[in-house]
């Protein structure tokens, strides 16, 4: 069993098809990537799977469980957690209360608050942000801001990772850290579904990859497969 | 929204001991007042409790969340109205309870309506409702009950005193208790950002209504008991308007950051209501809403913001590394 | 029978017309400057005192009114935009921010101009006639003076409407709803743009008070009615949609009719019944996006 499949997934915004009839499945202790031009429906098809958004038709399933349908919080307590395209962290709340928020409310079980800031604690400590857990999260930089996102959503003890482009705005640096985390997180047996346009850092970094364009899959297979696919390269060289 | 600190010791901070004991010691002056003070301040206070009530009520839930409720008014007039109808039948303590739950009631339902859609749906629903209200009590009373205006059981100065202090200390017990659990802080992250709260785990509609409904029933309660005052109520005595805008003007002009700016705001007003309303009554309300668009020109943050900004300039922020 | 429907669909329509012209007003400053202006039942209320003061202190004709009250309210908004609001767009954090604040300023701006009119008409009710002469419609009877209304409420609208779709400043009124930025970056002064939109709105305001003077008496008091229906009306219509807001109006004048025929006293609860229907079902309205 899959942990995440996508059944003829479809969401139209208006008259217009933002999605299309994709299926998609995601294994456990993998790093897919999906990746398409701007417009291809890659956040869409997160906020359907976050429950952002709620499906047309088509069903999505976590663990063989359908989760389309629930609401956003019930879907991050079963175990989904995401990061946003255009960071959204609490900007006046301290870097550990941001964290907190995570371990106190998106577990699948409650935990107490001695558990929850330990919790959140270890969170901070993984992506290295201890250090600053008591400034205000807006006061921090582009990538640490990112990093308390990943810490944020790591705090809820997921089993799936959705990481919508976590290397845009990054220098380099940066860059390299980003993806040295994205494989601690996997070696903590967290499985990554992850949204990016660096096409460097997905082939490194991906155990398969998804394609999408016009909200349709077009194609799907090994970094390899996906570098020397015609269709995929006649679609970004069209573009 | 302001930053807060995690205040993890706060019991054993030397800080809270010194600040508990003043709250202490305030508390016992105010709970001797009457017997050193004259009938008027008595009065007076209970008004002041009152405006602090419903505005700290208010501030609870639209402070952190942002979702500016315009309806005050109306659960102050459910709860005016509920002691016109049962006043007589039971003892004050329970006429103030449901009262309370009354008012809690309207607005679990009014959330359930409207807090799962966009913000400006509730501004728009609550602002309507005290209108509502009115359109409705008034059609019922003329048509059904036949009645112009109701009696209410007179209660002595001293007593409305008492309860209103009361259900002052419980208010501030349960807004401070709220604040500082986690629910304060899953309520500060709906105001800054609604769907990452949602995706963090926090039902944020669940918590936007139920903390809506704690507000309401607070504000229902001081209702039920100021009507004891008036003696004689109507609809248009009962919901009033103005009473939605007092606690707003109040919170916004006290600063909605810290549990204390709308005590400051409903201190400063209420002083001036009494002061206003008896030399120019048309002139207060002009002054007050002359105020409300001054302050939100030009104090953002209220006068506690502006307080707390000045003692900022004298310290030098750290910058991050 | 044909005569009570008749009866029905025309008072319907009469005190739907004021309600759509309220409504339009609203929208434009909700919808295009992103101004929920809680205050707007008072530049109705302003509309209509002025009118009777005009009618009966100095003998100006109600009709005539229309072409000096319109004007005046609709300079006192575009001038409260100018100052007021493009201060608070500047000094708001967020286009959310904005639109808190800018309501919490009309809310101020509510007990302003109430407080104001009160101080100088006094509290109490005041009403004048004008054509109130019966005319018989098919068997039914109204006043003249409420058929006028109808028809000023339908020749408005009309002129509005091709206001916005043929003239350059219409044109660039609609850009700006649809898409503020881009229409800035294609050369509209969006800032004049905005103030003329909220000095429409006023504008509405103001007509709609007029023709609501000639057939029903008024008090300063009167705004906050207008401006709940308002609300509810650009609800119905779908927020942002400047035609619904006219249909919707025109809806609820009917439904209204239909209440008081068989409930008077009950309409405005009728109105939030569908308002909660809206919610519950339906929250972007008729025709909104």
């Amino acid at each position: 069993m899959q942990i995440l499949e996508g059944e003829g997934v479809t969401k139209y915004f208006g008259g217009l098809a933002a999605i299309s009839n994709v299926d998609f499945e995601v294994a456990r202790g993998e790093i897919v990537g999906l990746i398409g031009p701007n417009g291809a429906g890659k956040t869409t098809l997160f906020n359907l799977i976050s429950a952002a958004l709620f499906l047309n038709s088509g069903v999505i399933r976590f663990k063989g469980e359908k989760i389309s349908g629930l609401k956003p919080h019930q879907v991050c307590r079963a175990g989904v957690a995401r990061t946003f395209q255009s960071v959204k962290v609490f900007g006046n709340i301290p870097v550990l209360g941001n964290v907190l928020l995570g371990s106190l409310f998106g577990t699948s079980t409650g935990m107490s608050s001695p558990d929850a800031t330990r919790e959140a604690m270890e969170s901070l400590e993984f992506v290295g942000l201890s250090a600053l857990r008591a400034i205000p999260a807006k006061d921090l930089t582009l990538a640490n801001q990112k990093r308390l996102e990943v810490a944020r959503a790591l705090a809820t003890k997921p089993e799936l990772l959705l990481l919508d482009e976590l290397i845009a705005g990054l220098n380099p640096t940066e860059t390299a850290q980003a993806m040295e985390l994205v494989t601690r997180i996997r070696d903590k047996g967290i499985t990554i579904f992850m949204i990016e346009h660096v096409m460097k850092a997905i082939m490194s970094i991906c155990d398969r990859i998804i394609v999408l364009h016009h909200g349709e899959k077009i194609a799907e297979g090994t970094p390899q497969e996906i570098a020397t696919s015609r269709t995929v390269i006649e679609v970004y060289l069209g573009e | 929204m302001r930053g807060r600190e995690m205040d993890v010791a706060i019991f054993t901070s030397k800080r809270s001991l010194v600040s508990g004991s003043i709250i202490l010691i305030i508390l016992v002056l105010l709970a001797t007042l009457p017997f050193y003070s004259a009938g008027y301040t008595v009065v007076f206070l209970t008004s002041i409790f009152m405006y602090i009530v419903i505005t700290v009520s208010w501030t609870m839930f639209s402070g952190p969340t942002g979702y500016i409720s315009l309806a005050p008014a109306a659960f102050f007039g459910v709860g005016v109205y509920t002691s016109a109808l049962i006043g007589f039948m039971l003892p004050l303590p329970a006429v103030i309870g449901i009262g309370g739950l009354a008012s809690f009631c309207l607005a679990l339902l009014v959330g359930a309506l409207t807090l799962r859609l966009r913000g400006i749906y509730f501004v728009m629903f609550t602002f309507g409702l005290v209108e509502l209200l009115l359109h409705f009590v008034l059609w019922w009373e003329v048509n059904i009950t036949g009645t112009t205006g109701r009696v209410v059981p007179t209660v002595d100065n001293t007593t409305v005193y008492y309860l209103m202090l009361i259900i002052f200390a419980i208010l501030m017990l349960t807004a401070y208790f709220i604040r500082h659990s986690k629910f304060g802080l899953a309520l500060q992250s709906i105001g800054e950002y609604e769907e990452a709260a949602a995706h963090t785990g926090v039902n944020v509609t669940g918590l936007k209504i139920v903390t809506f409904a704690i507000s309401a029933f607070f504000i229902g309660t001081a209702g039920a008991i100021m009507a004891t005052r008036w003696t004689y109520i109507d609809p248009r005595i009962a919901f009033n308007p103005l009473l939605s805008f007092m606690p707003v003007l109040m919170a916004i002009f006290g600063g909605m950051g810290q549990l204390y700016g709308p005590i400051i705001g409903a201190a400063i007003f209420t002083y001036l209501e009494e002061f206003l309303i008896t030399r120019f009554p048309y002139y207060y309300m002009l002054i007050f809403g002359i105020i409300m668009v001054v302050a939100i020109l030009y104090l953002p943050n209220g006068l506690v913001g502006l307080i707390q900004k000045l003692r900022k300039g004298v310290l030098r922020r750290h910058a991050n590394t | 029978m044909m005569v009570k429907i008749l009866d029905i669909v025309i008072g319907g329509l009469l005190m739907g017309g004021i309600y759509a012209l309220i409504a339009v007003g609203l929208s434009l400053q909700f919808g295009v400057a992103r101004v929920l202006n809680i205050a707007h039942g008072e530049f109705i209320m302003l509309g209509a005192f002025v009118t009777w003061w005009l009618y009966t202190k100095v003998g100006i004709n109600p009709l005539v009114s229309l072409a000096i009250c319109g004007p005046i309210v609709f300079i006192i908004g575009f001038i409260l935009y100018r100052t007021l609001f493009t201060r608070l767009r500047i000094s708001s954090a967020s286009p959310a921010a904005f639109e808190g604040n800018s309501m919490l300023a009309c809310f101020g701006l509510l007990f302003i101009i109430q407080n104001v009119a009160i101080l100088i008409w006094g509290a109490g009710m005041k009403g004048y006639s004008y054509l109130a002469i019966p005319v018989n419609f098919g068997g039914a009877i109204f006043a003249a003076n409420r058929l006028i209304t109808l028809g000023f409420a339908i020749v408005i609208g009309l002129i509005f409407y091709l206001f916005l779709a043929r003239t350059r400043l219409g044109k660039a009124i609609r850009a700006a709803a649809q898409d503020p930025a881009t229409a800035g970056l294609m050369g509209v002064n969006i800032n004049q743009v905005l103030a003329l939109c909220f000095g429409f709105g006023a504008l509405m305001a103001g007509l709609g008070g007029t023709l609501t003077s000639m057939s029903y008496k008024i008090q300063p008091t009167m705004g906050l009615e207008y401006t709940v229906i308002a609300l509810i009306v650009i609800v119905l219509g779908g927020l942002g949609s400047i035609p619904g807001s006219y249909i919707g109006g025109l809806l609820l004048g009917l439904v209204g009719s239909i209440v008081t025929y068989t409930e008077p006293g009950l309409s405005l609860v009728a109105y939030y019944v569908i308002f909660m229907f809206l919610l519950l079902v339906k929250p972007t309205g008729i025709l909104g996006k």
